[in-house]
This record gives C-alpha cells, structure tokens and sequence, in this order.
C-alpha cells in the first residue's frame, strides 16, 4: 500500500480572521488606550527608580517574603526599572498584536543550489583561476609557503613565552622544613600539644623567619591541618605513628585531588572531607582516600616537640603537595 | 499620519540617496518571519548578551582587576581592616557604596544565567525539531561555539571578584591545567604567571572577558544572525507552509514591534530578578586565600555538571617511570567534555550520513515524528541532568537528609544507565504520540459526548477533525532506510564493508516510524462504516 499517492492534501492557509479592532472603531479605540496605558506605567517605574536612587539613603532595609531583608534603596530602584522596562515591553507587544495588522504574509523560498549552468561555470572558473596561479605545477613555491606560513604561526607561541617562569622544581617545594614551628593562622601564635583538646583541629602555618612576609603562594602550599585524637584511635604504621605526638597528627590541608583546602573534618567519624568533589581522608589511617575522586592520601607532616615545648616538623614533607602534575614521581 | 507618513518618507530618501539602497531595504523591511514561542527562545539569548554588554560596561568603570593587597575601609563593616585583593575591595565597593551597583552586579549575574539558559534551551529547540539540517549546518556549528565559550566566559566573569569562593574555582581550573600531561605545569605556570594563585592571572583574565570573548562573541553572533537572515527562517509544518515558502509577519512594523517589545521584557525581567533575588552574595564569602573554603562550593548552573564528573570520577592515577597521569581529573575535565561537544557540533553531519539525506529542509520536524533524534537528544538531556545531579551532592544531601555516597552511588551508576532507559522510552513515547495521531486522523477526536441510541447502546460521538489539522498530523516524510547491496555489479561481496553495514543498521533504527494514515486509508474506513 503505498501512501505517497494519496497523502492528505495541503488544504492551504486558512482564512484569515478579523480581530474585534479591526472592525470595531470603538475596540480599536480601547486597544489604542490599553497600549497608551501600558506606556505609562512604565513612565510612572522611571519615576519610581529615580526617586528611589535620590530620595532612599542605602542601608535601610525592608523585609520581603522567602527574600528576607531587603537594602530598600536598591530594590526600589530595580523594581522602579523592572516595572519601566517590562512595560515599554507589554505595550510595544500589545501594540503589535491588537493594532497592526495581522494578517500572515507568504513570502517564495529559493533552494540555494544555483542552476547547473551557473554552477559549472562557477566550477571552472575557480578551476582556471587556479590554473593561472600555477598552485598546481610549481610545488616548490607551494612547499616552501606551506612552510613559511606554519613557521610564521610559532611566533605568537614564541611572544607568549614570558607569560610566565618555567616551573622547575618550584611544584616539589614548600617552607616546611626540620624545625619550623607550627603556628597558628590566623593569629602566627606557635602551640603547645595541651592548647589542642582531644577532638579539636586547629589550621597552622610555618613560623615566619625573620624578615619574611607570607604570601598567598605560600599558603597555598604550607597550609596544615592539625588534629588532636587519643592515640590509641590511631591505626598506623610504626614509622607513621612516630610523625604524631601524644595523638597530635598533622596533614597538609590542599587536597591530593585539586587542590581545594580540606576544612571539613567530622569529629564522630574522624573524617576530612574536601567541601569541592567530596574526596573523603580517614585520620586514623594516615588519611586514606575512603571515598570520593582523590586517589592520594593527604601528605602527612611529621611533628614534634622543641626544647622549650612548642610542636615544629620534624622534618620537611616527604612529597610535594597538592594536585598530580606529569613531572611528580609518586 | 500625513506628517510622519512624510517623515518616513524623507528618511527613506535620504538613505537612499547616499547608499542606493533603496530596492534592497524595501525587501528586507518587509521580510518575512514565521510566528511560534520557540522561536524566542535565540532571541532571548541575544537580548541577554546585550544587557550583559550594558552592565558590564557599568562595572568595569569601578571595578580595579588588580590582585594587589589593600586594606578594605568601606561600607561594609563585617569586613573592616581586612586584608584583601584590590579586586574584591572594588566589588564590595561596587556592591555597597556605589549607588545601583548592587542591582547592576546582580542584573549582570542573571543575565548571564539567563543568556546561557537560553542558549541551551535554543540548541535544544533546535536539535529536536531538526533544523540544524542543510543548509544551517554552519550555524549549528557557531551555535555550539558560541554556548562553548559562554561557559568559559561565564566561569571568567564570576571569577573576576575573586572572592573565597571563585578563587576555589580558579584553583580547579588550575589543577585541570596542571593535569594535562607532558606540558601540565608549563601551562599553568604560563596562565597564572608563576606558581597559584600568583599576582597576573584576575587582571589576564578581565582582558579576556572583557573585551576578547564579548569580541568573538560579537563577531558570531553577527554571522549567526546574518546566516539566519539569508537563509530565511525555518517553519512548523502546517497548511499553506511548504518547503518552497515563509509564511509570517513582516519585519516592518509586526515583527520590530513584538521583537523590540521582547527586548525590554527580557530586560525587564533581569532587573526584576536583580532587585529581588540576591545573587552571589561575594561578602558573604570573604577574600580568597587557598587555606580556606566554604562548605557547599558550587559552580553557577552551567558548570555544575562538569563538576558533578569531576566528583562521580573513580580515584584513578598513574604512576610510572618518574610521571604521573591522573585519569581522575583528565577524563571528566578533558576527555568527556571533549568528546561530548565533539559530538554534539558533528552530530549534523553524523545525521545526513545516517539517512543519505542530502535535501535542504526548511521545514521543522515535529520532534515525534523522528524518534531516533528525539531520544537521542532527550538520552543527552538525561546524562546531563544525572551529573548535574551529583554536582549538587553536598546541597541535596543536606536539604533532602541523605548521605552524600547514596547520591554519589545513585549517580555513578545511573550515569550508566539511566541514558539508555531514557532513550528507549523516549523512542517508545515517540511512537505511541505518531499512533496517536494516526488513531484521531483516521476516526476523529473524542469529545466526551455520550449518546444512547435507540437500541439502547451508548457510544461516544467523535468528532472528524479539520482538513488543516490532518494535514498537520499527516505531511511528515515517512523515509526508508538505506540497504547494502550483499554484493556490487562485478559480484564483490559486502561491498561497502563494516561501515557500510553500521551505517544501513543506524539509518534503519533511524526511520523507525508508525506509518502516517493516507486519504486512501480514512476513506476505506468511511466506507466500512456506513
């Protein structure tokens, strides 16, 4: 049964329906109203909004429903634009509607393709023309062009090679070294083992030597997380075990994965938590990697205790800190 | 009317005498644009990227893209002798003592999420109802340019004030980079001019969101709508619309009219939004320092979903002779995105070489009557909303009292799965709607009417329907699926070999179709009948 022959016939565009203005004078008269009114209502939020920005001083706040309290100042003015704008909007499209015509016009659609004639003259043509330029036959010159023009495209990559240092070893470091006090951030005030209770965490930084300013690079690299359990919750390594003092264990708090600080710890769990994608870090394991897209654990600072009773590294951190790059070996 | 009839008409001179542009002008001045709401959906975009022009210019004459460290003393107390970058002491100034600042920051705010949702809501009006055929092929392409660099605009502007919570987002950004092998490090040391967050890389990136991309953009958007123009609009199939003509309202005065009108709807809309809804509350938030976060870190909507990857990622990492290769952020940072949007700017192409069609189609399809495309796109649609998902994971766990691994599992697996079952039951959906619409052509719609006949048996009157209306129901092509010959002229067999046989197994799952009833078929039942 074959369906092209007899499919439902095109009945074309139906008749087209007069609106009430269009024959009705009077209609005609209450649409051109409504759209004057439309205009000015809007007038009306211009006013509004200039007033508002005048006359309400900031700082004043009002309350609105779910929103809260609102500075009055500025939802006065946006709302005094909102109503201006919205309604020079509702008017020109009511205009349109009610009043200008609206009648459905049929206009003729091409197909692209031009007549075959045009189009093999075209192709010709274009043939010719490439035959005049000879791209053909002289290879030598399409060669070294060809060559030309890509050398000439590392120039830019070339200008743009003072975007930065090169990274060297700059990844691998941090200011942590054999000695360096834990202090804390904010405050640069260094700790002794009993400021930390049983449960708490505390964020430090490297005491600052002499002279030195703390940058945000620096943080970004030598921040740490400091937390207090009983040592018996521990289930570490010996070695492990020897880089924690009196249950005070110590982890970099940029996040193996990408970077983020890992702030959320959870005391009944004893779980670090990166707020970004989730990574989940068991303290009591040397912060394996329990759950989330991290593969690494957390690296771990070794800490202890100095002659006049503050806890410093040990040692420096055994790895570099936060995200994978290619040139890292572990 | 006589003296702006004359008006008009000196304008048109004057034009005219200095650009001989008269007979031009007046086919375009009454150039034809079909009518329907999901033609708005562009230009809704297109409104949004000027107010985004607009307020952004306001911004920019307060804002100081500067990472210099000043001391903030303005109107904001929380703050107070807080140490801080000159960027975000700019937008607190901006927020809080610049008179309008706020609202302009938060129109700027929701216009960009505007103009990217209706940008995807624009593609997806496209794709569905096929009018990315030949010959728009180019402008899907610039399509998905254009939604492509709207995100990393987006993500750009929304870093700009660098507050807690964009600099955690530059600092992924910068991970991703550091991610990339071989050339990892060089990259990101180049983009942030050193080691993170560096002093260069808000005043680099304002150049670019500033003038490069809003450039660019420009520069799209005028060849989009150029290409739009040219090629004449696209139309829903109907009575009286054929594949040979526009059927509409005249640019001049109907469409100028509606279209402008839109525009300050659309702006008017914004700043409603910007004078009621707080959007990225940046003093809430503090100054960035890498050594703090906020819980609930979220990207804005559009990112959201490349963030739910990066979360539903498998640990995964190699390391081997002295390197390290981590899968977990290359794969759904990198290489899913990639594919992804690969996919998405060939999929016209991927399209006519399925069906061999190679026709120019100014007709739109209705989006049941290809089933293949419609849960093609509507599987997309599923896998997007089930990353997106579990880019929420914090939020939903805690507004919805799960556990953030129940959702993560649910999204890990459903990843996998949860696509196909959309697709199918989407096809199936598609299927059920065509026979449908052969069921009320062929015995009319039921209109709830009951009547007893005289023997006693009730029966619901139905109604025929409008020629108009089966003709709408019916004028879908009904193609065929292309064959492989089993062997060419000279007896080679499987000539076009495993390509070839996919290709006729796509095209065949392609035109899958309930067959569309024929004037032949309705009139046979009209016979039976009586």
């Amino acid at each position: 049964m074959s369906n092209e022959i007899s499919k439902f016939q095109d009945p074309g565009l139906p008749a087209h329906q007069h609106r009430k203005s269009d024959t009705d004078p009077k209609a005609e008269k209450r649409a051109e109203q409504q759209v004057a009114i439309l205009f000015l209502i809007s007038a009306g939020g211009t006013v509004l909004s200039i007033a508002s920005y005048i006359f309400i001083k900031p700082g004043k706040f009002v309350f609105l429903p779910i929103m809260g309290d609102v500075d009055a100042h500025q939802l006065f003015l946006g709302l005094g634009m909102a109503i201006a704008l919205l309604f020079i909007g509702f008017g020109a499209v009511q205009w349109a509607r009610r009043l200008m015509p609206d009648e459905e016009v049929v206009a003729e659609r091409h197909e692209f393709r031009s007549e075959e004639v045009d189009r093999k003259d075209f192709v010709n043509t274009v043939k010719e023309r490439a035959g005049v330029a000879g791209l053909g036959r002289r290879t030598l010159i399409k060669r070294s062009l060809g060559l030309a023009l890509g050398l000439s495209a590392l120039t830019p990559l070339v200008l743009l090679r003072d975007l930065g240092p090169l990274p060297k070893k700059q990844l691998n470091k941090n200011s942590w070294e054999a000695g360096t006090r834990l202090v804390t951030d904010p405050g640069d005030r260094p700790l002794r083992p009993e400021d930390l209770e049983v449960g708490s965490v505390a964020q430090v930084l490297p005491a600052l030597k002499n002279g030195e300013e703390r940058t945000l690079e620096n943080i970004g690299t030598d921040a740490v997380l400091l937390i207090r359990l009983r040592p018996e919750d521990f289930q570490l390594n010996p070695e492990r075990l020897s880089w924690t003092h009196d249950g005070i264990i110590a982890f970099s708090k940029i996040c193996s994965h990408m970077g983020c600080a890992v702030a959320l710890y959870e005391q009944q769990t004893k779980h670090l938590l990166c707020p970004c994608h989730q990574s989940t870090f068991d303290v009591t394991r040397a912060a394996k990697v329990i759950f989330g897209p991290a593969a690494r654990p957390l690296p771990q600072l070794a800490i202890t205790l100095d002659e006049q009773g503050y806890l410093v590294a040990k040692q420096g951190f055994t790895e570099p800190i936060g995200p994978s790059f290619w040139e890292r070996s572990s | 009317m006589k003296k702006s009839e004359k008006i008009a008409g000196n304008v048109a001179n004057y034009v005219d005498e200095r650009t001989g542009a008269a007979k031009w002008l007046k086919k375009n001045l009454t150039k034809v644009f079909p009518d329907h709401w999901s033609f708005m959906l562009g230009e809704v975009a297109l409104y949004s990227f000027i107010i985004l022009l607009l307020t952004g210019t306001f911004l920019t004459f307060w804002f100081d893209p500067s990472m210099r460290e000043v001391v903030y003393n303005g109107g904001y107390q929380p703050l107070s002798n807080v140490k801080m970058s000159a960027a975000y002491a700019s937008s607190l100034h901006i927020s809080f003592d610049v008179r309008g600042g706020l609202l302009m920051r938060q129109i700027h705010h929701w216009a960009a999420l505007i103009f990217m949702a209706a940008m995807i809501a624009h593609l997806m009006r496209v794709f569905f109802t096929g009018a990315f055929r030949k010959p728009r092929e180019a402008n899907w392409l610039i399509g998905v340019g254009l939604v492509t660099l709207g995100i990393v605009e987006g993500f750009l502007g929304y870093s700009l004030p660098d507050d807690l919570l964009s600099g955690t987002g530059l600092r992924i950004a910068e991970a991703i980079l550091q991610a990339i092998p071989v050339a990892g490090s060089y990259l990101a040391f180049f983009a942030f001019g050193g080691a993170f967050p560096g002093h260069v890389f808000i005043p680099r990136i304002y150049t670019v969101h500033i003038l490069l991309l809003p450039g660019i953009f420009l520069a799209l958007i005028t060849v989009h709508l150029m290409l739009v123009w040219y090629q004449k609009h696209t139309q829903y199939p109907g009575p009286g619309r054929t594949e040979k003509n526009v059927v509409g309202y005249p640019l001049m005065p109907v469409y100028m009219a509606k279209a402008g009108g839109f525009f300050f709807i659309v702006f008017g809309v914004t700043a409603f939004l910007g004078a009621v809804a707080s959007i990225n509350p940046i003093w809430l938030y503090g100054p960035y320092t890498p050594g703090q976060i906020s819980a609930g870190s979220q990207p804005d909507f559009y990112m959201g979903w490349l963030d739910g990857l990066v979360r539903m990622s498998p640990p995964l990492e190699t390391h081997a002779f002295g390197h390290t290769i981590s899968w977990n952020i290359l794969i759904p940072g990198l290489i899913v995105p990639g594919i992804l949007f690969t996919g998405m700017a060939l999929y016209p192409f991927i399209e006519s070489w399925m069906t061999g069609d190679k026709r120019e189609h100014h007709l739109l399809d209705r989006p049941r009557n290809n089933p293949n495309r419609t849960a093609l796109g509507a599987m997309s649609i599923a896998f997007m909303l089930v990353i997106l998902i579990n880019g929420g994971n914090d939020l939903i766990a805690t507004h919805f009292y799960l556990t953030i691994n129940q959702i993560m599992w649910f999204t890990r697996i459903g990843v996998f799965v949860v696509p196909p079952i959309v697709f199918i039951i989407t096809k199936r959906l598609c299927l059920a709607l065509q026979r449908k619409d052969r069921e009320i052509v062929l015995h009319g719609r039921e209109t709830g009417r009951l009547v007893m006949l005289p023997h006693g048996e009730f029966i619901e009157v139905h109604e025929e329907l409008s020629a108009e209306k089966k003709y709408t129901l019916t004028q879908h092509e009904q193609p065929r699926a292309l064959e492989v010959p089993d062997t060419d002229g000279r007896g080679v067999r499987n000539p076009q070999g495993i390509k070839g046989k996919l290709r006729a197994r796509m095209s065949q799952a392609h035109v899958e179709q309930v067959s569309a009833p024929s004037e032949s078929e309705a009139k046979a039942l009209e016979s039976g009948h009586h």
